[in-house]
């Protein structure tokens, strides 16, 4: 493993806490020691090998070497069922028109590898006036609109 | 059937404004090709040999008069005017331009219809029984499952990058019409012992180069819960399915790979989490869907009779109706297949009638069948003969349905860029083959299905008879396979043997039931000589 891992800069963040700066291990490395608070996750590892762990990682970096490729998007959003409080953060190919699925999958941070536009980023976070389905985030599904009261 | 409530029109309204800025952002270069493609995909844009091509859902198969004058329209002001329905049960329209596709979809907007998931590597359009809510063999209407599953499966966060497509096809009766074996989830819904309804769960399923039927892997899932059992599925296939090879990236592959057993055990562990996580829509929302559904207000008491004393007249309903559960109703089916025709094309003019019949005479409802035909579900026994007469006269009066006539064709080389042979003219001489030769009544049922490619868009593994067409150095060539089924006895076809070129195929199916017609018992359909007399005798009658 090189040392030099570029920096991931986060370019949207919607948590209040300091961002954890502890580089992040693999799922192996994070699994053989035992004081690692950040790990990564890549597209062909069970997310589920962590959940003893959720309580002592403030972040998990989740991968997405393309942006066609989707497990990440389960992975973020089991991690949150299980109570995953910390920070979930989607790295790599990260592109505009993904953003909202991943933050309704509970991702938190946003780290592309090419800065996305603001003004298409902002447009695409706010793009769902409702949302169809109960995900990680606290939106209401338009069933439950429909029902409340 | 379903209307829009202000929250269904929001979605729509802004999918329409996600693509149209994902179109200027393809055009000002701040997306490539390669980023800009799923997201057209995800919208039914796909480019094609000469143009784009644009699909549209119609969601399970359901659609009214104002729809069907506006998929007419669309075919007058942005094609060529008409449009080719499919065996997806949606419409395509083959010569789109990139700039228009922004406007067809707010256009179709306007009716409530979208092209939301109808390619990509989605939860595609879900499909059904195209005599839903009409079928007299039915357990309940399974339309307002599917409407429940369409919104669940709509913008899914978690499921809209999967490593395949993926369809669900929903039924109610034991008689299966929409080839619900064969797509990567189908769903029966059934009454168990108690009479309570549920849901029987199918999968693994699936056509193109590796034909599977799917197999069962719950007999029974309640019906509030529904919506967590399909999320299950789906989580632990975008877990495990493969995206190595596209070639083996579809459900099917999983759980032939992981076996039934070991996919079901992890479903099944997955569904006991997701249970508490909340996401099933309460019982009240499918209640509020099946509202929509309800049957219309059929004349009650009616006569069953009818005056078939003209004898063309006479044979259309013989062949191109299906029994009603209503007294005095039948479900009519508009045959898309004239002789020497493209299976599956309607123009817009012809789009316009069947709309004005529907308005007519079928409580304003029509179906799109997997068949590539139109139904008119809820008609009035007593208005058959001014319905045909009025098809009859727009070359929409063809009596083939489920003949030899009535075959299922993909779009092949003429359109399609994957494509390895021409299906069209294939279908074409065959029809007026036996258009000439006067066999198809004596024939019966045979259901001829062809695709231009393994693929297999058009369904051949499930043909009575089915054709592949393939590249043979260089040249078109065409397999022929025989004892396929897409109804509650799925099976798949097997090759008879070498292909043929394209006249060669059409005199081996000439000659195929020929041996069917000297070797069938009483009753027997192509289908059951085939499977009572196996392959030699065929193989003898062709190969000489
Ligand atoms: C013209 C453009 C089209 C293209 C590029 C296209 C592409 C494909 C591809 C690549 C597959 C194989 C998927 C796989 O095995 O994983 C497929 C399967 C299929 N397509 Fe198409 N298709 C087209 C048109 C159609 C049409 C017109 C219909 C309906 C008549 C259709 C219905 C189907 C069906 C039923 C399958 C089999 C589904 C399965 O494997 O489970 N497609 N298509
Ligand atoms: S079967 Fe092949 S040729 Fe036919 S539409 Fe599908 S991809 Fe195209």
């Amino acid at each position: 493993m090189t040392e030099t891992a570029p920096e991931n800069h986060v370019q949207f963040r919607f948590r209040d806490d300091a961002q954890v700066s502890d580089p992040a291990v693999t799922v192996d490395a994070f699994l053989g020691q035992t004081n690692a608070a950040a790990v990564r996750i890549e597209p062909g590892d069970d997310a589920r090998q962590l959940l003893p762990h959720l309580d002592r990682i403030a972040l998990v970096e989740v991968n997405f070497p393309a942006f066609t490729d989707g497990r990440g998007y389960s992975a973020a959003r089991l991690l949150r069922e299980e109570g995953y409080q910390g920070e979930l953060r989607a790295v790599g190919d990260v592109l505009i028109d993904q953003l909202s699925h991943m933050k309704r999958c509970g991702f938190d941070a946003f780290a592309p590898d090419a800065p996305l536009n603001e003004e298409d980023a902002q447009a695409a976070f706010n793009r769902w006036p409702e949302v169809y389905q109960s995900a990680a985030d606290d939106r209401q599904p338009i069933w439950a609109l429909r029902h409340k009261g | 059937m379903y209307q829009y409530d202000q929250y269904d029109q929001a979605m729509v309204d802004a999918r329409v404004a996600e693509f149209r800025d994902q179109c200027r952002r393809r055009l000002e270069g701040h997306l490539t090709e390669d980023q800009f493609k799923p997201l057209r995909l995800m919208n039914g844009l796909y480019l094609q040999l000469h143009a784009y091509m644009l699909r549209v859902a119609v969601p399970y198969g359901t659609l009214n008069s104002r729809q069907m004058h506006m998929l007419a329209d669309i075919a007058d002001k942005y094609d060529r005017g008409y449009g080719h329905f499919t065996t997806r049960q949606n419409i395509q329209y083959n010569w789109i331009k990139l700039e228009d596709a922004a406007d067809i979809l707010a256009d179709l907007s306007k009716v409530e219809m979208h092209a939301i998931q109808t390619s990509g590597n989605c939860i595609r359009n879900i499909s059904s029984d195209h005599f839903s809510g009409a079928a007299a063999d039915e357990v309940i209407d399974p339309r307002p499952y599917a409407e429940l599953m369409r919104q669940w499966s709509s913008f899914h966060p978690e499921f809209s990058y999967l490593p395949r497509k993926f369809k669900f096809c929903v039924i109610a009766s034991e008689k299966d019409r929409a080839a619900m074996r064969l797509h990567d989830i189908g769903i029966r819904i059934l009454k168990n012992e108690k009479g309570e309804v549920g849901a029987r769960f199918h999968v693994g399923g699936g056509m193109g180069r590796t034909p599977m039927i799917s197999p069962v892997i719950r007999d029974f899932v309640p019906v509030d819960q529904l919506i967590t059992y399909a999320e299950a599925c789906l989580r632990v296939y975008n877990r495990y399915g493969r995206r190595d090879n596209k070639y083996k990236a579809r459900i099917k592959i999983l759980v032939h790979e992981l076996g039934k057993e070991e996919y079901t055990r992890q479903v099944e562990e997955e569904f006991q989490h997701l249970l508490d996580q909340g996401v099933e829509p309460p019982y009240a929302e499918l209640e509020r869907i099946k509202a929509y559904f309800a049957d219309p207000a059929f004349e009650e008491g009616l006569s069953d009779d009818l005056d078939l004393s003209d004898p063309d007249f006479a044979l259309w309903v013989k062949t191109n109706t299906n029994p009603h559960k209503q007294a005095g109703y039948v479900s009519a089916v508009i045959s898309l297949k004239p002789v020497g025709g493209i299976p599956g094309d309607a123009t817009a003019e012809q789009m316009h009638l069947i709309a004005d019949l529907a308005k007519d005479y079928s409580f304003d409802e029509l179906r799109v069948m997997h068949t590539q035909n139109i139904g008119l579900p809820h008609v009035k026994k007593a208005d058959l003969y001014a319905i045909w007469q009025k098809l009859d006269a727009a070359g929409l009066g063809t009596a083939n349905l489920d003949q030899i006539g009535d075959m299922i064709a993909c779009p092949g080389l003429d359109y399609c860029s994957l494509a390895n042979a021409r299906s069209i003219p294939v279908a074409q001489k065959i029809s007026q083959r036996f258009d000439k030769n006067g066999k198809s009544a004596a024939l019966g049922e045979l259901k001829l299905k062809i695709s231009g490619c393994i693929n297999a868009c058009g369904h051949h593994h499930a043909g009575h008879i089915g054709i592949l067409g393939v590249d043979r150095k260089g040249k078109e060539n065409y397999q022929l396979s025989f004892g396929g089924s897409e109804g509650e006895d799925t099976s798949l076809a097997k090759i008879t043997g070498p292909g043929f070129d394209e006249d060669g195929v059409v005199d081996a199916v000439d000659k195929a039931t020929d041996v069917y017609l000297r070797e069938r018992q009483d009753g027997e359909r192509f289908l059951d000589t085939y499977r009572r007399i196996g392959m030699a005798p065929f193989k003898e009658a062709l190969y000489d």
